[in-house]
């Protein structure tokens, strides 16, 4: 499956990568190699296989619902780079 | 031409665990920013999800409420995009394998008849957190929002119906079954002022007798029942002039907004949306045997529809006293305790429909909140049957009891002396002393035409009742006079 | 000091021979030294070390020793660290002190070891080299012009060069075995789901495991004793009982049955490695082993499943590195948009975005079914293989890697750098242990012999690996280090 430069600057995009013209070159032509690789996956015959998705078969425990945490709203906001009140700050966000 | 509306609704409830769907900070609503945010909900490096129980239980609960299929195995995926509110910049959901298969849900429609809403199916999610869009800056001018973390992580069970509805009315009797199912079941609060239940609509239009579906428009986070009908009133009206002026509509989202009472497109952004759903690898498949989804079977509570055809069937109420007692828990249980208090279910289901929903309607109380408590007004009841009280007497004890003079209607009675007077000895006398005192009414009375007469033995019966002040028995003050007065002519 | 094992170092503590005190101040001081050189750790914390030292020494003067007490260890710099910086090997967690510890912390921690420090790693783990750290490439202590091997570089090093006697790694392709035989150390990449991913910084969640690097299988026994087990914080951590790792190490290796893959002794197998790895099987004849040959016949399609499937969740692992809650943010943003990409393009580095570009690519609609969900067919497939393999025989056995250690720089290109991990990878996709030990030399450069086992099989793999090296003595090798051979 070819890759197109759209490609690149749509995979940046949704992963919100900032990539300049000629970043998106660059990785246009190391992504299409990998993809090549990736593509010798087609050549194998998987009809009827079904996924795995986690190397053992194991099911999801549950956990009691009980409050465990506790508020430690300062500790973690130590590490963030805006905080105001409380509040995580961002851009403004228009609805 | 004659158009038809279609609506589907994506119902979301917020379910009324103690903790969070994957992580064990409280749920509880109104704490201070980021308090209940834990490492799991701030999507730390590092942390991982486990599944809460009781989150589980209440999803297939609901399941089994709309005979929905319950499927041996579901599995959480990850839905990929950017939003402030979301931390882990994924919400886990559950996109290829719900929980919940499907199902369905009856509604009455206006004319009484039932209508079957078939449910698509429904999911366990996790709710983002919330943009608060306060006056903040950074300082060198640049306005920015303040973001609160503590709902993200909350659990919610996202129910979507198919196409089924045909009507603004009809989608609101869907919510408010579905409202009325999950406030049952006890998962949610219910409350859509806080936001615990919020509704994606649907809506397209189509002529009259066309099979494909028109495009569609989704309005928003609609919060309310009476939004959801002026919503969708609004957007078909919208739709159908779009077209007949030679328009289209397109498919888009819309937002609600209830102080136009309009819908308006939420600026489209410039690309369609990829979420690139694929399952969450820190989460496995979440499997239930078949022992479980029985004893959850067995542990659900009466629900709507079956305490309506219960109340009907067993306790003899109409359709319409039994839907309106059934429509909520609150109102069923305290229905029920009234009966239970009384022994009559017909008295019951009058006086809470009458009387007390008049009241708490005036006072903007719910049910939960009344001042009157079911014994009491079960006692109440009792005493009219038994003719201790007449009706008169009893609104005036039930006003006593509102006003807290009293805790019981007994008590109220006997300390108003309001007891009803059956003595016709008693009613004799005060008859005898009315009619001395009215010489002039006796003799229009006696010189009436006779089929004049009955309308004029109203004034007698309310002095007589006013002599006893209200404690007489009507009907027995009605005869006697009658009989006292037809001896004079 | 340093030359001593874990497991001598621990029988030096009980003796008395020195404290735990001494030996870290020891440590600290050989770190001091040549890590200027080798940059194997990001962070050294000697306060915190020598104040876990003196707690040890106290523990062990109140009787109550245990036996990973006072023993120094060096982290991964992808484990979380309570009130540590964290880094990730990332730009983007440059100032990211970790708020709390991740469960291998908190159980070494428990158990008494003493943390010297956060070790260097590839970005986020990805990588073969550990050129792909925002802190700068580690150097070989066998040959600095060589690369130590990645991710897990900075540990391999680090205990190669007797800076610390071991060290935690994870392992998600192959780093921790192939920077293992790169340094000419014994690594161990558990069952996925035998020790617990709480606090590890995820890069792929469904390949993600730690493990431990030391000399010795004995050395690695003694860790894993201390890491295994269920942790109710991790889903994917199973609750299954844990056994000691050593109590088996003694075992004879009569009647042991070891099959040798066929594909992984093909083409671009170093020469002089395979003689290596040959030799080493003949070792295991001389003990009592049969050897066979078999067939995973799907390892060629290891790496390319491996690069769906990895980059795919690392895509989404990696989304809320967006400059809001933690993290790299960049400079007066314009608006949200503007946060998120010049964020992230700042703070990720070229093979980062590479991985993420490619997950992002692979799910989106359009191409799931053609690039995920066929690699998820393809892993089952090659699960399935060596499930076959393991009904016929005990182990499989073969090299680490096709190559020694290659030269810093010489691997310019991601694709071919990719292969280099052919022998690893499938082992991630299947969930089973693998090991790498010492088994000889190509010049200065160390070789790896790879040993894995079936799901759940440590025990008997730290057995085979350990009666090995009683029989050789490749794992006592040691560098010479710049200054030592000045």
């Amino acid at each position: 499956m070819a890759l197109e430069h759209a490609d690149v600057l749509r995979a940046a995009h949704l992963a919100r990568l900032g990539l300049s013209d000629e970043d998106a070159a660059h990785y246009m032509d190391d992504l299409g190699r990998i993809l090549d690789m990736v593509d010798h996956l087609q050549a194998l015959d998987t009809e009827g296989v079904a996924p795995l998705a986690h190397p053992l078969d194991a099911t999801q425990r549950l956990r009691a619902d009980e409050v465990t945490e506790t508020d430690r709203r300062d500790h973690f906001q130590r590490c963030a780079p805006a905080v105001e009140q409380g509040l995580y700050l961002v851009p403004r966000v228009v609805e | 031409m004659q158009w038809e509306t279609v609506i589907g609704l994506e119902v979301h409830v917020q379910l009324a665990t103690q903790s969070k769907i994957f992580s064990g900070a409280s749920t509880a609503f109104g704490a201070e920013p980021n308090t209940q945010a834990c490492a799991v909900d701030l999507g730390l490096p590092g942390v991982l999800p486990v599944l809460n129980e009781q989150a589980v239980a209440m999803a297939v609960q609901f399941g089994l409420a709309i005979h929905a299929e319950i499927p041996e195995v579901s599995v959480f995926d990850r839905k990929n995009y950017f939003y402030p509110d979301l931390p882990k910049g994924y919400q886990t959901s559950q996109m290829y394998h719900p929980i919940v298969g499907p199902g369905e849900v009856e509604i009455t429609l206006e004319q009484g008849e039932a209508k079957r809403i078939r449910v698509h199916h429904a999911h366990l999610e996790e709710d983002a957190g919330k943009s608060l869009h306060e006056s903040f800056s950074d300082g060198m001018g640049h306005a920015m929002t303040g973001i609160d973390l503590n709902r993200a992580g909350t659990p919610l069970l996202e129910i979507v119906s198919e196409p089924d509805m045909r009507s603004a009315k009809e989608a609101a009797a869907y919510l408010k079954a579905i409202h009325s199912i999950v406030t049952y079941l006890g998962i949610s609060d219910g409350n859509m002022a806080e936001g615990s239940m919020r509704c994606d609509v649907n809506v397209s239009v189509r002529p009259m007798g066309q099979a494909e579906y028109g495009t569609r428009a989704e309005i928003k986070n609609v919060n309310s029942f009476r939004f959801v009908e002026r919503a969708i009133e609004f957007e078909v009206e919208r739709q159908i002039e779009l077209i007949e002026d030679g328009g289209k509509v397109v498919q888009e989202t819309r937002l609600y907004d209830p102080e136009r009472d309009e819908t308006r497109s939420m600026r489209t952004k410039e690309e369609a949306n990829d979420y690139r759903y694929f399952p969450c690898p820190d989460l496995l498949p979440v499997v239930l045997d078949a022992a479980y989804v029985d004893h959850l079977r067995e542990i659900l509570p009466e629900l709507p529809d079956e305490k309506r055809a219960r109340f009907q069937d067993e306790l003899g109420l109409s359709a319409y006293d039994a839907g309106v007692l059934a429509a909520s828990r609150e109102m069923a249980e305290y229905f029920e305790a009234v009966k239970e208090a009384c022994g009559d279910a017909k008295q019951a289901a009058n006086w809470v429909q009458g009387e007390l929903s008049g009241a708490l309607n005036r006072e903007g109380l719910a049910i939960q909140d009344s001042p009157v408590s079911a014994t009491q007004l079960g006692g109440l009841i009792g005493r009219v049957m038994d003719d201790t009280i007449n009706g008169k007497a009893a609104k005036q004890v039930f006003q006593a009891l509102w006003n807290g003079q009293g805790a019981s209607a007994d008590e109220v009675i006997e300390a108003k002396g309001l007891k009803q007077v059956t003595d016709s000895g008693a009613i004799e006398a005060m008859i005898d002393q009315v009619i001395a005192d009215s010489p002039a009414q006796v003799a229009q009375y006696r010189d009436a035409e006779p089929e004049k007469r009955g309308k004029m033995i109203g004034y007698f019966v309310g002095q007589v009742m006013k002599a006893s002040r209200g404690t007489a028995n009507p009907q027995q003050v009605n005869g006697l006079l009658k009989e006292k007065l037809d001896a004079l002519c | 000091m340093h030359d001593k094992t874990l497991t001598e170092l621990a029988a030096s503590l009980a003796a008395g021979e020195f404290t735990s005190r001494e030996l870290t101040e020891h440590l600290l001081g050989r770190i001091e030294r040549h890590d200027g050189d080798l940059n194997s750790f990001i962070t050294v914390t000697p306060e915190q070390a020598l104040a876990a030292a003196d707690a040890a020494d106290a523990t062990r003067a109140r009787g109550e020793a245990g036996p990973l007490t006072g023993l120094p260890v060096a982290i991964k710099d992808l484990f979380c660290t309570d009130g540590v910086l964290t880094t990730a090997g990332s730009k983007m967690l440059e100032n990211f002190v970790a708020p709390y510890d991740a469960c291998v912390v908190e159980r070494l921690k428990a158990a008494g070891t003493v943390s010297l420090g956060k070790t260097n790693l590839d970005e986020f783990a990805m990588g073969s080299s550990n050129e792909n750290s925002a802190f700068g490439a580690v150097k070989n202590p066998w040959d600095s012009g060589a690369v130590p091997g990645g991710s897990s570089g900075g540990s391999a090093a680090a205990v190669a060069a007797g800076l610390a006697p071991a060290a935690m790694g994870t392992d998600t392709g192959g780093s921790i075995r192939q920077p293992a035989a790169f340094c000419g150390i014994t690594g161990l990449k558990p069952t996925y789901g035998r020790v617990s991913r709480w606090g590890i910084i995820a890069y792929a969640s469904s390949l993600d495991q730690a493990g431990p690097m030391a000399r010795t299988a004995e050395d690695c026994a003694l860790l894993m004793n201390a890491i295994a087990g269920h942790d109710p914080r991790d889903s994917t951590c199973v609750a299954r009982g844990v056994p000691d790792y050593r109590t088996e190490l003694a075992a004879p290796l009569s009647g042991l049955k070891i099959g040798l893959p066929r594909e992984y002794f093909g083409d671009g197998l170093d020469p002089a490695v395979e003689a290596a790895v040959r030799e080493a099987v003949a070792v295991y004849e001389s003990l009592g082993a049969t050897v066979r040959e078999v067939s995973l016949p799907h390892t060629h399609y290891a790496i390319p499943a491996y690069y769906v499937i990895a980059p795919a969740e690392a895509s989404s692992n990696l989304a809320r590195y967006d400059g809001v809650r933690f993290g790299h943010r960049c400079e007066a943003p314009r608006d949200l948009i503007d946060l998120y990409k010049r964020s992230r393009a700042e703070g990720f580095g070229e093979e980062v975005k590479r991985r993420i570009l490619i997950g992002t690519h692979t799910l989106s609609e359009g191409f799931f079914d053609a690039y995920y969900k066929k690699a998820q067919q393809v892993r089952r497939l090659i699960r399935q293989d060596f499930l076959d393999a393991f009904e016929e025989v005990d182990v499989l056995m073969g090299p680490a890697s096709p190559t020694p250690a290659f030269d810093l720089g010489a691997q310019k290109d991601p694709v071919s750098m990719y292969l280099q991990d052919i022998y690893t990878i499938a082992v991630n996709l299947a969930g089973i242990p693998g090991m790498s030990v010492p088994a000889g030399f190509v010049g200065d450069r160390p070789v790896g012999l790879q040993i894995l086992g079936t799901h759940f099989a440590e025990q008997r793999l730290l057995n085979v690996a350990h009666q090995y090296q009683q029989a050789t003595d490749w794992h006592l090798r040691r560098p010479k280090l710049a200054e030592e051979s000045a």
